[in-house]
């Protein structure tokens, strides 16, 4: 992206383009700030808003608790770091069994049809609460009672039933005539489906599947309330030993540094695909 | 003559619900001949071809390839396709891979040859076909004449016993169609047995030993291209080729 040419040179469905994304960007900015400086001066106004401050925006107890939190983060990040691979695995395996034609294997597709609707039926800290504390009561070890392992299970279930149907989504937008093309060279259906459409699905879903890795980045926070000490829950005991609402700020605030950048990466994804495969924008 | 018969097609029977595509097909194709389906668009060319390569199932009818009846129920496909090679009206190229990939990716998954076999046997096959500067590009990048050759070339890399070419010009801008026809010329002359469903009636004229005329799912007339395109005897078959040479005039 050069500078346009010079003012002189400009024709004058130039001069006009070049006129309209300046008045343009002067009326975006002029907006903005009118809002800025609205919060800035009509929140503080708020008749209660030096309470507000001193139980939510407390610098010191920010400062105090931030650490901790932040160790305590480590747990969901590695709870999202188990949980992302068995998710991906899982679902794309139940799609695939969903998108057999062979009658042989018709007790796994109805397998896969049931699974995908128990657990989207489900929400996610329903299938937390009764995986987490329904199946430790098979085994009298107390190394199967761990709550993070029935936790992070719960999650991979409850995701891998959504994501499934985003994969399962992305194999049923290749068009019918590219299996047709595979099958006549004589490509049986399973190399057809790992060579030809596979392939294909997954550049397909990849922004889809960018924003549950978002909400998965959250949701993992679920898993608090079975037990793990992760962040949601060391900030609730921040909460209690400051009697301040400060430390859930905090939390709030380290999810967002991990998920903002998700998001804009998701949304960069979409809209390069969608340049691709869609028209240009109208103006 | 008979000895010579590569496939032999009786009774075909196909329906889509109430819909009666092939409504009883008999065809005799001799291994080195071109056999040029012609007929109105619904009259159940590609729908032929497809049958003959098992990608739609038959209701009814004897499908004699190379002497054997490969329509029969619960037979496996594959290895019935990987003999028939099947050219389509808008391609099919696999966009996620190379062009040399696509020519060398039959061989490599079907006839197990190793990765830097298939592969330099494509780009030799491309070659022939003038399409070896074009070997790393992806089909995208391509004109749709060349992208047509690349499939063809697709198809050849299995080094099938009979063509069908499913209306493969009819996509194409028109001053693409002369470059696919003359590979379809090379290959008849090479001795390649085609079955094809074409509009291009001149082509047809040209390098077909026997042309059929299709309506409503039966085979209305057929013969040589001279009898067929001069002396039809069918009424119907007079009306078509007047509708598409009068069509070709304006």
């Amino acid at each position: 992206m050069s500078d346009g040419p010079a003012e002189a040179t400009l024709t004058r469905r130039q001069a006009y383009e070049k006129a309209r994304r300046r008045r343009g960007i002067i009326i975006a900015s002029t907006s903005t700030i009118i809002v800025v400086v609205a919060l800035i001066v009509l929140v503080p106004m708020a008749p209660r808003w030096d309470r507000v401050r001193q139980s939510f925006f407390n610098w010191e107890i920010f400062k105090d608790s931030f650490p901790r939190l932040l160790d305590a983060f480590w747990l969901n990040i590695q709870i999202f770091l188990w949980s992302l691979p068995l998710i991906f695995v899982l679902s794309l395996l139940v799609a695939v069994a969903r998108n057999t034609r062979s009658p042989a294997l018709f007790p796994l597709r109805a397998a896969a049809v049931i699974y995908t609707d128990v657990f989207r039926g489900i929400p996610v800290i329903l299938a937390i609460f009764l995986i987490g504390f329904g199946v430790p009561g098979l085994f009298d070890s107390r190394t199967w009672s761990n709550p993070l392992i029935w936790g992070t299970v719960a999650l991979v279930l409850s995701y891998s039933a959504y994501v499934s149907e985003v994969f399962r989504a992305g194999i049923e937008s290749i068009h019918e005539s590219q299996r047709a093309a595979a099958r006549s060279l004589g490509m049986t259906a399973r190399q057809t489906m790992t060579a030809v459409i596979l392939p294909q699905a997954m550049r397909r879903v990849v922004p889809p599947l960018m924003n549950s890795v978002v909400s998965l980045q959250k949701d993992v926070a679920l898993v608090s309330l079975i037990g793990p000490v992760e962040i949601l829950r060391q900030a609730g005991i921040d909460k209690a030993i400051y009697a301040n609402f400060t430390p859930y700020v905090a939390a709030a605030c380290i999810f967002l540094a991990l998920t903002i950048p998700c998001t804009r990466l998701a949304d960069w994804l979409m809209a390069r695909e969608q340049a691709r495969t869609g028209g240009t924008a109208v103006a | 003559m008979s000895d010579d018969l590569i496939l032999s097609l009786r009774g075909i029977r196909k329906a889509f619900g109430d819909n009666t595509v092939l409504d009883g097909i008999d065809l005799d194709v001799a291994r080195g001949d071109a056999v040029t389906l012609i007929g109105a668009s619904g009259s159940g060319k590609s729908t032929l071809l497809r049958c003959v390569n098992l990608l739609e199932p038959i209701d009814d009818g004897v499908i004699l390839f190379d002497g054997a009846d490969v329509a029969e129920p619960g037979l496996d496909p594959d290895p019935v396709r990987r003999r028939i090679g099947m050219v389509f009206q808008s391609f099919n190229l696999f966009p996620h891979m190379k062009v040399v990939d696509n020519v060398a990716i039959g061989p490599r998954k079907v006839l197990k040859r190793p990765k830097d076999e298939a592969r330099d046997a494509a780009r030799e096959l491309l070659a022939r076909l003038d399409l070896e500067d074009r070997a790393d590009a992806f089909p995208d990048q391509l004109s749709g004449g060349q992208q047509q050759r690349v499939a063809i070339a697709r198809s050849l890399a299995m080094g099938p016993d009979i063509m069908l070419l499913d209306e493969i010009t009819s996509a194409l801008d028109p001053e693409l169609v002369g470059e696919v026809l003359a590979v379809v010329r090379d290959l008849k002359s090479e001795g390649l047995t085609i079955v094809m469903a074409t509009h291009e009636m001149n082509f047809a004229r040209d390098i077909s030993d026997r042309v059929c005329f299709l309506h409503n799912g039966q085979i209305l007339e057929s013969g040589p291209p001279e009898q067929i395109f001069g002396e039809p005897t069918e009424t119907r078959t007079r009306d078509f080729l007047h509708r598409v040479l009068d069509a070709g005039r304006m």
